[in-house]
């Protein structure tokens, strides 16, 4: 009776949080669906599935990513402004390497804009992507084209950047994070170690400590991140309870030493679905135009 | 018992080393630091893009002499003025430094727009270039002066709030940052006669 009244109230608790994080964001930024997003219906599906082909290429050869995004219209933001949220939500390009670029159009406003990652800045200059604007998308939207100045204006983005990153400085820059992965595992196994040591007897205690004690130790490694804490609570009270449990019957049996609950922290299951973005940066590098 | 009172005592130092601010409060200003000099480099960017630009502009438009020569004063003005990181939390010396930059802002749109009479010039691949790099150039001010003031307003908001504000009246000592504002000159907008 006691433990459906607790299940219900930490019900409610991930709720509150879960509404929070959905009331937090007022802009309003289209969803990243695709590397293909065409909100303003300029596009023919083989046109999509075309662009969706070459820039899937690109991501698995070089990291780099590169999406599309039309709108019908601006509702009166300024282009750069509504361009810089998009990027910083979507977060395209790989952690650390900032290798993302935007193909942003607006139709109703006839405005066309570049926006450009950090880690591409070198390649796809300022320069490079307004004569990309001006000489190549322009004068196919003159006319009516948009299917295919959309298709040149990407394919000349892609040959821009082409061979400034390699899958090999993907999987390097991943390294760095899976060793303070690691650390972090490493240093919550002690500690719930001897929280198991302590607590054997008393399991959920042990658990409810695993469950304050997961997120906190997150929160030391990685800083404010919300999405993770929240994850570590339920892993923390399972692996606190494992604990106590492995380890209690290690004590009273003292035998079987199996120590396995290592095994059960694998709290980095993002999966994804189709098409998801590495968190890259974007500094307002790129250019603006319009047809 | 004293198991609990272990527990307890690791408890309490990892809350307090989290909750009182003295690390947070740090990474927080660090974090002001960085986004003033992403400020910097856009702006040193944009200083050095004129040089260029004033050259490739003399060759067509040789009646505009006078509104070069505003641009190369204001950009020798601007370049002059040099902030250091302990100078963000002086208002007097921020201030000077946002209307130097402020000015140089307002001499370059004049001469974008006095360049609007010079067809030939305006065809000008070379010129166009340096136009596109310009533009490039002041939205990346715009993002980086954004980033600054969201990291000052975090920063100015966390040590104001308890307990991160006891922590920095007693140990730490850090003052409030200014704002980078938007330039008052730039907003207005600039008046030619044709």
């Amino acid at each position: 009776m006691k433990t459906v009244s607790y299940s219900r109230a930490i019900g409610f608790f991930f709720v509150g949080i879960l509404f929070f994080i959905s009331s937090a964001s007022a802009v309003e930024i289209p969803v990243l669906n695709s590397r293909v997003n065409d909100y303003a219906k300029m596009l023919s599906p083989a046109t999509v599935q075309q662009l969706e082909n070459m820039l899937a290429t690109l991501e698995q050869e070089e990291s780099t990513q590169i999406a599309v995004l039309t709108v019908t219209s601006l509702n009166g933001a300024n282009l750069e402004g509504f361009s810089m949220k998009v990027v910083e939500s979507w977060g395209i390009g790989q952690k650390g390497l900032d290798n993302g670029a935007l193909l942003l159009i607006a139709k109703n406003d006839r405005k066309i804009r570049i926006e450009v990652g950090y880690g591409l800045e070198g390649s796809l200059t300022d320069l490079t992507a307004g004569r990309i604007i001006d000489n190549i998308i322009t004068p196919q939207f003159r006319n009516g084209n948009f299917n295919q100045g959309i298709v040149a204006g990407v394919s000349a983005m892609i040959s821009a950047v082409h061979g400034e990153f390699n899958v090999q400085d993907y999987s390097s820059s991943k390294d760095k994070d899976s060793g303070k992965l690691s650390g972090f595992f490493l240093f919550l196994g002690v500690m719930l170690l001897n929280l198991g040591n302590v607590f054997y007897k008393h399991r959920v205690v042990a658990s409810l400590i695993g469950g304050i004690i997961a997120p906190l130790i997150g929160w030391l490694f990685w800083g404010p991140q919300l999405f993770i804490i929240i994850l570590l609570i339920p892993a923390g009270l399972l692996v606190g309870f494992l604990a106590s449990l492995l380890l209690g019957n290690m004590r009273t049996t003292s035998g079987s030493g199996s120590g396995g609950f290592f095994s059960s922290g694998n709290s980095g299951g993002f999966s994804s679905g189709g098409f998801s973005s590495g968190g890259g940066g974007f500094g307002g590098g790129g250019s603006s135009g319009g047809w | 018992m004293q198991r609990f009172s272990q527990i307890g005592l690791l408890f309490l130092s990892l809350i307090l080393l989290g909750g009182c601010g003295y690390n947070s409060l740090q990474v927080k200003e660090e974090a002001v630091f960085k986004a003033w000099g992403d400020i910097e480099s856009t702006l040193q960017r944009r200083g050095d893009l004129i040089p260029n630009l004033v050259e490739t502009v003399k060759g067509y438009a040789k009646h505009e002499a006078e509104t070069l020569e505003a641009v190369i004063n204001a950009r020798a003005k601007a370049t002059s003025v040099q902030l250091s990181t302990d100078d963000l939390s002086n208002p007097a010396a921020m201030a000077q430094f946002q209307q130097v930059q402020g000015n140089l802002g307002s001499a370059l749109s004049k001469l974008m727009l006095v360049v609007e009479r010079y067809p030939d010039l305006k065809a000008n691949q070379n010129f166009l270039d340096l136009q596109n790099q310009l533009e490039g150039t002041e939205n990346r001010i715009n993002v980086a002066r954004q980033r600054y003031n969201k990291a000052v307003e975090i920063f100015n908001g966390s040590i104001r709030k308890f307990p991160a504000s006891l922590t920095n009246s007693i140990i730490l000592h850090l003052e409030r940052k200014e704002y980078f504002k938007a330039d008052e000159a730039a907003k207005a907008v600039p008046k030619v006669k044709f």
